[in-house]
């Protein structure tokens, strides 16, 4: 049995003919598609490495089935800098040395967008950790990955307001 | 995870017949679902994805008061939604201390309920599990059980629902809306979840293919809007299960009590109703002594099923702070660590 979906992946449309229902979201990115930026951890919805946005929300792409998500639009890490222009969560991650070995870190930076795109965390570095706790950092990168959060949930409200 | 056949149809009564056989399973978002397919404790043969069925993700504000929530609303819009969050304090908090906010993201209302009670023994396929294989036994009751339950446990299973959301739900008299072949129907959510017993296996009370397609708050569940909270003690601040937690909730006129309600989370195979405790506060003053009073009550029949002892003391004191905390009154915005012994109303440094 073949089961066809259609994915809008980082703006491209993506068609994909699935062999199995079984495909995480998650799989299909690093193996059918080759987007290896989203990393698989856990693999149980547990470490957050595997974060991606889905229709604008942070979600958990080891524990979403692709064909569940047939028509979805899909934003990975691979889809935030515009040529060689990083993204500003990518710049402040730069900038606050929110990564050492750089596994988790592409979750994390997931995760920021989304965080900051819900805008409940502001500034408040309490809320951040909080809103940050579903992505684990073995390397303890905490410190700077609030720091970058700050820093970008900053930068991208003034973008907003310059704009508006 | 196990193959299995896929099916998404595109209404109700399609989903309900796709589902009345043996071995299919509902799939919602999948949280907890594909989890357990990954460990091989769930291993449906069919998965009929109600993802697509209309009608299911709509919050309405009724207008006596109460609300109507689709069984396909996602967790964190639940929590989000201005209206719903104002009227249901200790609803929207319970949500925002469960899970991560990617699991929010994702989870819906339906799901929430329908999650599997477990425990690590339930997970792990090598080890004797009634509720995963009926008859096999128990591991956990010789084994790690200082998490378990200490209410309404039997021989069979002593493992813990984890759900934070229902806990209120319990508190608050929520409804919820299903759907069978043979029609529709409401079950109240403090009935819903069953206790083990001789039967770990059968955890709810739905019908082979019964939906559930929303649920209900009655007005009167509003009426503690102004002292209802929801505190949770976990072993780490943030993405844990509950060791023991507590929805409270007073009606305040004049100094006393007129009405109060409480449930427990943590400490059994559903959220924990404590109807002895809150008889004994009405007509009280909201004080210290009185909510002692009532958590001595509420876990007047608690015993260990395990290394566990600690967790009834641990309970009498969830359900006395829970209950100081919601005479204080709700806070007008939601703490930077929802439900969490150490929020703080202003966000500022709780701890490190």
């Amino acid at each position: 049995m073949t089961l066809s979906i259609s994915l809008t992946i980082n703006g491209v449309r993506r068609d994909v003919d699935l062999d199995d229902p079984r495909v995480t979201l998650l799989d299909l990115l690093r193996e059918r598609l080759d987007l290896t930026g989203t990393k698989k951890g856990c693999d149980r919805g547990q470490c957050g490495a595997c974060t991606v946005l889905v229709d604008g929300r942070r979600i958990n792409s080891c524990l979403a089935l692709a064909i569940s998500h047939d028509g979805a639009e899909i934003t990975t890490i691979e889809g935030l800098a515009k040529g060689d222009l990083l993204h500003p969560v990518q710049a402040a991650f730069i900038a606050h040395d929110g990564f050492q070995c750089g596994f988790c870190t592409p979750g994390q930076i997931m995760s920021a967008v989304g965080l900051i795109g819900e805008g409940e965390a502001g500034d408040d570095p309490e809320r951040i950790r909080e809103g940050m706790s579903g992505n684990l950092c073995r390397c303890g990168a905490y410190a700077g990955i609030t720091e970058a959060v700050i820093e970008a949930q900053r930068r991208l409200a003034e973008d907003d307001r310059r704009i508006a | 995870m196990n193959p299995f056949d896929y099916v998404r149809p595109a209404s109700v009564a399609e989903a309900i017949a796709a589902a009345t056989v043996p071995g299919a399973a509902y799939l919602a978002a999948g949280t907890n679902l594909l989890d357990l397919m990954k460990g091989g404790a769930a291993r449906p043969g069919r998965v009929v994805d109600i993802t697509r069925l209309p009608g299911l993700d709509r919050i309405d504000m009724l207008a006596d008061g109460g609300a109507r929530v689709g069984a396909l609303v996602r967790n964190a819009d639940l929590a989000r939604h201005p209206a719903f969050a104002a009227a249901f304090p200790a609803v929207a908090e319970a949500l925002l201390s469960g899970a991560s906010p990617q699991l929010r993201n994702a989870a819906t209302v339906g799901g929430n309920l329908m999650q599997r009670t477990r425990c690590a023994y339930f997970y792990d396929t090598a080890s004797a599990c009634n509720r995963r294989d009926p008859g096999a036994g128990c591991d956990a009751r010789e084994g790690e059980n200082r998490a378990h339950a200490v209410l309404g446990w039997s021989e069979g299973c002593i493992a813990t629902h984890p759900s934070d959301f229902c806990v209120p739900l319990a508190a608050l008299d929520a409804v919820v809306e299903v759907e069978g072949a043979t029609g529709r129907r409401d079950i109240p959510l403090e009935a819903f979840h069953q206790l083990p017993g001789t039967t770990p296996a059968q955890e709810t009370l739905l019908a082979p293919g019964e939906l559930i397609t929303g649920l209900r708050l009655p007005p009167e569940a509003a009426g503690f809007s102004a002292h209802a909270r929801y505190l949770k003690l976990r072993e780490r601040t943030s993405y844990a299960f509950a060791l023991v937690s507590a929805a409270a909730a007073l009606r305040i006129e004049g100094g006393v009590i007129v009405d109060a309600r409480l449930a427990l989370g943590g400490v059994a195979a559903k959220p924990w109703r404590a109807r002895a405790a809150e008889a004994v506060l009405a007509g009280a003053a909201p004080d210290r002594d009185a909510f002692q009073r009532a958590a001595e009550l509420a876990l007047a029949e608690a015993r260990p099923s395990g290394d566990n002892a600690f967790k009834i003391e641990l309970a009498r004191r969830v359900v006395t702070r829970a209950f100081l905390l919601a005479a204080a009154g709700t806070p007008a915005r939601m703490p930077a660590l929802p439900a969490s012994p150490f929020a703080s109303e202003t966000g500022a440094h709780s701890h490190a």
